[in-house]
């Protein structure tokens, strides 16, 4: 007899077209390996857009749920979980008027209905100003899914839907594991937001179990947040198999390009890229250097560039769409991700999917995982430099790596991590069993 | 009779359209047709044309003792041309009174006196030749872009056989001295120099509509007192402005042309002064001392310096970029590079980069149409991208072969996941 399929209740925060970051994409890529290995996946959001691809994966906008607040049991699960001093914006509410009341919750996004007893919450989506009320609107219906759904285990991505994941744990009883996409400290460097921190630890508190994308962000975790290491999984991402689109080269079309693409900040070592180009264009003065995206070093960059005299070699095209970030690809001949800090880092396998050879640092998660890719510190300007040379003025030596990059990324499938993903769902629910991934 | 002389600048850019990254080396096309013309028709309607009819009207009144001088830069000769040729037809008529001097600067209204004799040269000559064609006078004083002047450019301009320059009356360099005499420069005494009165002139550019300045609002009859209360012994006063003041910067309802209308009769009738052009100064009154600008000045800003235009790292780079091609355009014939070539040069693209945001940032942001002067420098810097690979390959440029120090590729094989032979 075949088995059960397992259904998974889980929570994000983006799902494609519609994303911001690399956590869409990779909650993507993740849902479709699951599905694909028979597990039953419901994938709850804020909000839909309505371009999802609804066919293929069953999503669920929280904007879109009735919570009802008349339902003995729904007042019976928020009164069990008042004690829980998540965020002060959630807890406790019992009613609709009471949300009313509160006027530091932004009122306007309830839907009531006339006799107070159902209500409606909108969202934003996104990452907007109202982020931390909209956390916590997200939990409040989380409970009633929780309550609706039928489900085997919950799955929560990143500290926006852990309150949410909570919550659904409180009123089901079911499993947590939470996913770590990226930690506060890989967003804010030291200057974390003690709110988000906290959420953070709770979540992980909180987990059955605990996924991280990389062994570096498992080290975050159990130094920075006091988790048991043995209670984390490390599972890469991986990228969706679909065939590259490589647009033929229509901008400087005879120069070698050198790219960054990422948000401009510390984490992401942009300034490491900026001094690089400097030497490079010592020794190769008709290379060019790209620098996309957009952030709060964005400005120190340009200045710097300005003064080392290189802007006219150094491009800052601004934050990309879909279309641009594959036409730069397309253009691109040297792909270089040097990160202080980056929990997995799924940009290099775009690159290499587009037979573009990447530089990375050492300080990333994927390169925990990465064979074909230089490897440097991300401090070491001189590594940085002499090896962006080296593929620029050495195209047979390029052409292998990137080459085999493209091999070894296209054996890195969603797939696979999915069965990781699957077993520890499998191991967690039977306590019978100790986890070992 | 003491002397008062109007000079006018006039002056529109070729403002660049938005010029992306990906737009490298798929469009050579530069600047923003629509903008440009828009700006054209909006400044003509408010400013160009009713004041050049004010200024007409005032010359046949006053039996041609009414006078006044304008510098017209190339390429804002070349947008009436395109955008507004009934703006030039009333130039035209202006010309034709014998009461206006039309004065040479550069054609691009460029910077280049700064950085090539050479460049500037030609944009002058290109400027005169302009102004000649279109208004019959060969120009005989000089007023370099936004007054800019040190010794070294009176120097150059002296060198091309002007007699006389106008610039401005900074007080770092005027010290104890008053604008209101002439000068002449200090190692050629043949070249004399007319300053700005700033004072009076910021009262009618600046004040004028100021409605919580003490004087507002200001009386062509008050202004004629001012300007006739000057020490007795004074011999000029110069009110330099943008030509843009009347209309444009202030408004119509301002009452600013009904200033301009009674001003001259005050002055004519009710004062000890005389109209005269830059050029009839310099002819009826000597220097009284040459004067030593070692320190380039201007009229931009409260600092009367450079640092409107240059002196941020995005300014300097993309100035110093710029600069970078002249050698290479010397043996380029095509004539769309050479005309972009000017047009790129001009004053303004350095201006919208200006990152001073006290409060003359405000006057930067009024003439800028970027949303900050990082977006205008990302444009300008992508037009120089494209820009640069057109002169290259219209000059035959070929690049020189660096050799890469074997240090570099040594260090670059310790990094590859394996070993490569590499020679």
């Amino acid at each position: 007899m075949e088995p059960k399929p397992l259904k998974v209740l889980m929570f994000g925060w983006e799902f494609p077209p519609e994303i911001s970051g690399g956590l869409g994409t990779a909650c993507y890529g993740l849902v479709s390996g699951l599905i694909d290995s028979g597990v039953d996946v419901t994938f709850v959001v804020p909000k839909l857009y309505g371009t999802e691809e609804t066919d293929k994966f069953r999503l669920v906008g929280a904007s879109d749920i009735n919570v009802n607040f008349s339902n003995d049991h729904f007042n019976k699960n928020l009164e069990k979980v008042k004690y829980l001093q998540i965020h002060s914006h959630i807890l406790p509410y019992v009613s609709p008027q009471e949300f009313l009341e509160r006027t530091e919750f932004d009122v306007e996004s309830l839907k009531i209905d006339s006799t107070f007893s159902t209500a409606k919450f909108s969202f934003g989506g996104k990452y907007g100003k109202n982020l931390l009320s909209e956390v916590s609107k997200y939990a409040v219906v989380a409970m009633q899914i929780a309550q609706d759904q039928d489900f085997d285990v919950i799955h929560a991505h990143d500290w926006l839907t852990f309150p949410a994941a909570i919550m659904a744990k409180e009123v089901s009883g079911k499993k947590l594991v939470v996913h770590i996409h990226a930690t506060e400290f890989d967003r804010s460097g030291e200057a974390v937001n003690q709110e988000v921190y906290d959420m953070e630890r709770q979540g992980c508190e909180a987990a059955d179990r605990i996924i991280c994308v990389s062994r570096l962000t498992r080290r975050i975790l159990m130094n920075r947040y006091g988790i048991d290491g043995s209670k984390i999984s490390v599972v890469h991402n991986a990228v969706v198999p679909k065939p590259a689109i490589i647009y033929p080269k229509k901008n400087l079309v005879d120069k070698k390009i050198v790219t960054f693409l990422g948000r401009i900040t510390f984490q992401k070592g942009p300034d490491y890229f900026v001094e690089a180009a400097k030497k490079v264009l010592e020794v190769m003065p008709d290379a060019h250097f790209v620098m996309a995206g957009n952030g709060d070093m964005f400005l120190n960059c340009l200045e710097r560039a300005a003064e080392l005299k290189i802007s006219k070699r150094f491009h800052f095209p601004g934050f990309l769409n879909y279309f641009e970030t594959n036409n730069l690809f397309g253009m691109t001949d040297v792909y270089v991700m040097p990160s202080v800090s980056e929990p997995f880092g799924i940009t290099p396998l775009e690159a290499m999917r587009t037979g573009v050879p990447v530089i990375i640092s050492k300080q990333s998660g994927v390169s925990e995982v990465l064979n074909n890719a230089i490897k440097v510190d991300f401090w070491d300007v001189n590594a940085l430099s002499d090896t962006i040379i080296g593929l620029l003025k050495h195209e047979e030596v390029s052409k292998q790596l990137a080459g085999d990059g493209t091999d070894e990324v296209h054996e890195m499938k969603w797939e696979y991590a999915a069965l990781k993903v699957r077993e520890i769902y499998n191991k967690t629910i039977d306590r019978r069993r100790s986890v070992r991934v | 009779m003491k002397k008062l002389c109007f000079y006018f600048q006039v002056h529109q850019p070729f403002r660049l359209k938005d010029y992306r990254f990906f737009d490298i080396s798929c469009d050579d096309d530069y600047f923003d047709k629509k903008l440009n013309h828009e700006i054209m028709r909006k400044v003509a309607d408010k400013c160009y044309l009713p004041m050049n009819q004010l200024l007409l009207e005032q010359i046949q009144a006053h039996n041609g003792n009414f006078k006044v001088s304008f510098s017209i830069s190339g390429i804002c000769i070349e947008q009436f041309e395109l955008y507004a040729q009934d703006v030039l037809d009333s130039f035209k008529r202006l010309a034709d009174t014998g009461c206006v001097e039309f004065i040479a600067e550069t054609y691009g209204h460029s910077l280049s006196a700064l950085k090539s004799p050479e460049e500037f040269k030609a944009q002058v000559a290109k400027q005169t030749a302009k102004v000649k064609e279109h208004f019959g006078q060969t120009p005989t004083t000089f007023r370099n872009t936004e007054l800019i002047y040190n010794n070294q450019i009176g120097s150059l301009v002296h060198e091309m056989g002007y007699k006389t320059m106008i610039t401005e009356g900074a007080d770092h360099v005027m010290d104890w001295r008053s604008p209101n005499f002439i000068y002449s420069h200090c190692q050629h005494p043949d070249l004399k120099l007319l300053l700005k009165n700033y004072k009076l002139s910021d009262d009618i550019a600046f004040r004028f509509s100021e409605r919580s300045w003490e004087s507002w609002p200001l009386h062509a009859e008050t202004f004629g007192q001012w300007v006739n209360s000057t020490a007795w012994n004074q011999e000029i006063i110069n009110l330099f402005m943008d030509y843009e003041t009347f209309g444009e910067h202030q408004w119509a309802e301002s009452g600013i042309f009904d200033f301009m209308r009674e001003l001259p009769n005050q002055i004519i009738n009710h004062s000890q002064f005389d109209f005269v052009t830059p050029s009839e100064a310099a002819a009826q009154l000597n220097p009284v001392s040459d004067i030593d600008i070692h320190n380039t000045i201007s009229w931009a800003d409260a600092e009367r310096d450079l640092t409107a235009w240059l002196g941020n790292p995005i300014q300097d780079d993309a100035f110093d970029s710029l600069y970078e091609l002249e050698g290479l355009m010397k043996k380029v014939d095509d004539e769309k590079i050479k005309d972009d070539w000017v047009k790129l040069q001009t004053s303004d693209h350095f201006y919208y980069m200006c990152t001073k945001f006290w409060s003359d940032g405000d006057v930067h942001k009024y003439f800028s149409h970027y949303e900050s002067p990082y977006a205008a420098f990302i444009n300008y810097m992508n037009v120089l991208t494209d820009f640069e690979e057109r002169v290259k390959k219209a000059s035959g440029y070929t690049p020189e072969e660096i050799k890469i120090n074997q240090g570099i590729i040594e260090n670059f094989k310790k990094y590859l996941p394996y070993s490569v032979d590499l020679n």
